[in-house]
């Protein structure tokens, strides 16, 4: 679109310099007067340039090393506290966490059939920036990454052994984790039971999580040319106070979501990358080899941003499917194929069976369940969706809100049953079919590598199993860096390269001292706990999707 | 000489560009040459402008400007990056190419690009180009 040179045309350089145009294409621009950087704070201390936004950035970063400072110095005082923290929230306030899933899940499958569907993020000529594949690749890589790895094989089994325990009480109260009414002795029905638990937790209700931030943040910023950060969403209630001090607790609480969930997460891959070495090749399990992992990775990561989206995330995103992919294929062929395949059907069967009994927020029976397990992952998920959601929302311009929910909602939910089914349905018919125990008695980590242990060629697929786990921990970090960075610099997102190297530092950072500190159960409380305030924002969310896409012109 | 000449300019940081436009203006006058001003800008709602189109027109009105201001022949370019800070090197390199620039002329040190960590944005596209690169210090 390149414009002719203007020689003598005075009367369209009138045009031009007087006043601004009606946009091209249909916009709806939010009229206000805020300049995005205008609270930013700008200097080159030692040659180093920043450009971030004073409040959120200072108070943030604060925060996060007082809170790493505490818990490693108040070790023993601070971890019962966050348990009882994380119990009495996903404890009491389990039935919020459900229904609130249910809200979003029911919005976004509402959005794909209404007429809304058709409106465009960025306008109605914006294109798309990214192919099919590259766009899908990051959704995937960013939104589940080592979960996928660790609770593959790991979850489904659990539940399936729960289930097949049958129901327990003591005192009147259940003690068995097993989810809804179990299936005590029956293994068919366990096995159906414990696969439809777990697609409930990695298929619609997270990904409907996700589609909510994004879907937000893309309108607003896009459409309605609002800074991308999360306070944006809160403009059609807050109006000009959410550039203030509300907007400026949104949008920490944001970078403390992201921060916390992710060192959460890295904590996780750590733990399984370093059990599967020493699984694999005897290498001393322990805190050394831990902070090792997490040591490379983030500087892989801190490349990887250095290198920009295009040449660093969105590589990485698709090695790491075209490798996720090569392993599901794998255990497809080499695993009980039909089994596999038939199974896909049932277990969406008996999901979309057992679906309105796993989603009920009120009255259950399995309190162990749909409070450690439901409620528990529903606030991860939330405090993952700040990242995750504005990752999203960044690479979807130009996609239609139908398309963008298919994408985000339905096609990684379906993802997520296939892949649940190889890794989870092999593991289970590996008990079931030739009474093979190990699995079942494995350590949370080990389960994969169990799994793995009794398939062909062994050695190359744990060790592609590992490198997953060390590529999705890469594919998260540095995605949540440049998440982070945005935010903190009021939502710009070329600020200088310097301050995404130093969230990547921060998050490696926080992982290793608190992996050191013992405070893997702290961070998962406090992950939890940004996950609660952060609900709220996502209901509002879903308030601001609506009346900002009824505003726009269709 | 000289027919086209390229000015990657950012509008939010005109200040640091005068010396360029100027020295830019005079070659441009001296050979006859047209100048092209071109900018980098991602697809989010940034301090200049609020979208890409928007960013578009005031690039326009830049080139406008500067055509009343020096006479020469302007043109401008807007070039949309996912990363513009990750990738300004090479979307201008892709710009040469594609505006069909024979001279770039561009400022070094910007603000935000007085960078010790990495090299500068004007001598890593010298080593990307076969047109000539004037590079103007403050």
């Amino acid at each position: 679109m390149e414009n002719k040179p203007h020689e003598e045309t005075p009367t369209e350089q009138n045009e031009i310099t007087e006043g601004v145009p009606a946009p091209e294409g249909a916009h709806n621009l939010i009229d206000t007067d805020y300049v995005i950087g205008q609270d930013n704070y700008t200097a080159s201390p030692l040659g180093i340039s920043l450009d971030i936004h004073g409040k959120v950035f200072a108070i943030s970063a604060a925060v996060t090393l007082f809170f790493v400072v505490l818990t490693l110095a108040l070790q023993n005082e601070v971890e019962p506290l966050f348990n009882a923290m994380r119990d009495w929230l996903t404890g009491n306030l389990a039935w919020f966490f459900i229904l609130a899933g249910n809200v979003f899940v029911v919005l976004c499958l509402g959005l794909i059939v209404s007429p809304l569907g058709k409106i465009r993020i960025g306008g109605s000529d914006a294109t798309p920036d990214f192919s099919y594949v590259g766009w899908f690749s990051m959704l995937f890589a960013a939104g589940m990454g080592i979960g996928l790895m660790f609770y593959g094989v790991s979850e489904p089994m659990s539940h399936f052994d729960a289930a097949l325990g049958g129901i327990s009480m003591e005192n009147g109260v259940r003690t068995d984790w097993a989810p809804l009414g179990a299936a005590a002795g029956d293994q068919q029905a366990a096995a159906r039971l414990g696969m439809a638990a777990t697609i409930f937790h990695w298929g619609l209700h997270p990904w409907a999580i996700y589609a909510v931030v994004a879907l937000a943040l893309a309108l607003f910023s896009f459409n309605k040319g609002l800074p991308l950060t999360m306070r944006s969403i809160f403009y059609p209630i807050l109006g000009e106070r959410v550039w203030g001090w509300p907007g400026h607790v949104i949008d920490m609480l944001a970078v403390f979501a992201t921060l916390f969930g992710l060192a959460t997460s890295l904590g996780i891959g750590a733990s399984q990358a370093s059990a599967g070495l020493n699984y694999l090749f005897g290498m001393p399990e322990g805190n050394l080899t831990m902070v090792a992992l997490i040591m490379g990775i983030t500087l892989v990561a801190t490349l990887s941003i250095v290198a920009g989206v295009d040449k660093g995330v969105k590589r990485l995103s698709q090695v790491n499917m075209a490798l996720a992919f090569l392993l599901l294929l794998f255990i497809l062929v080499v695993g009980p194929t039909m089994l596999i395949l038939t199974g896909f059907f049932e277990n969406l069967w008996s999901y979309a069976v057992n679906l309105p009994a796993l989603s009920n927020p009120f009255f259950r029976d399995d309190a162990n369940f749909s409070q450690g397990w439901t409620a528990f992952y529903w606030a991860w998920w939330i405090s993952w969706s700040p990242f995750v959601g504005m990752f999203i929302a960044r690479v979807s311009r130009g996609r239609t809100v139908r398309e963008f929910l298919v994408a985000v909602l339905l096609v990684p939910s379906f993802v997520s049953v296939l892949w649940m089914t190889a890794f989870g349905g092999t593991a289970i018919d590996q008990f079931v079919g030739s009474g093979f125990e190990g699995v079942r008695e494995a350590a949370l980590e080990l389960k994969l590598f169990v799994m793995l242990g009794e398939l062909p060629l062994t050695e190359i697929t744990s060790f592609v199993g590992i490198v997953l786990v060390v590529v999705f921990f890469i594919t998260s970090s540095d995605s949540g860096s440049l998440v982070i960075d945005t935010i903190t610099a009021g939502g710009k997102v070329d600020a200088p390269k310097p301050q995404r190297v130093f969230w990547a530092f921060i998050e490696g950072g926080i992982a290793v001292a608190l992996l050191l500190g013992g405070g893997l159960v702290a961070l998962q409380a406090m992950a939890v706990s940004t996950g609660l305030p952060f609900t709220v924002v996502l209901l509002v969310g879903c308030y601001a999707i609506v009346k900002g896409l009824l505003s726009e012109p269709r | 000489m000289y027919q086209k000449i390229m000015v990657p300019v950012d509008l939010a940081h005109l200040d640091a560009l005068s010396r360029s436009l100027q020295v830019a203006a005079d070659i441009a006058r001296h050979y006859g040459a047209e100048v092209c001003y071109v900018s980098v800008t991602a697809n989010t709602p940034g301090p200049v402008a609020r979208t890409p189109e928007d960013y578009e027109r005031k690039l326009a009105a830049f080139a406008e400007e500067q055509h009343a201001l020096h006479g020469q022949p302007a043109s401008s370019r807007v070039f949309i990056s996912h990363d513009p800070v990750a990738d300004l090197d090479d979307v201008l390199v892709r710009a040469i190419r594609e505006v069909g620039a024979d001279l770039v002329l561009m400022a070094t040190h910007l603000p935000r690009r007085l960078d010790a960590v990495m090299p500068s944005n004007g001598g890593k596209v010298a080593t990307h180009t076969n047109a000539s690169v004037f590079l103007v210090r403050p």
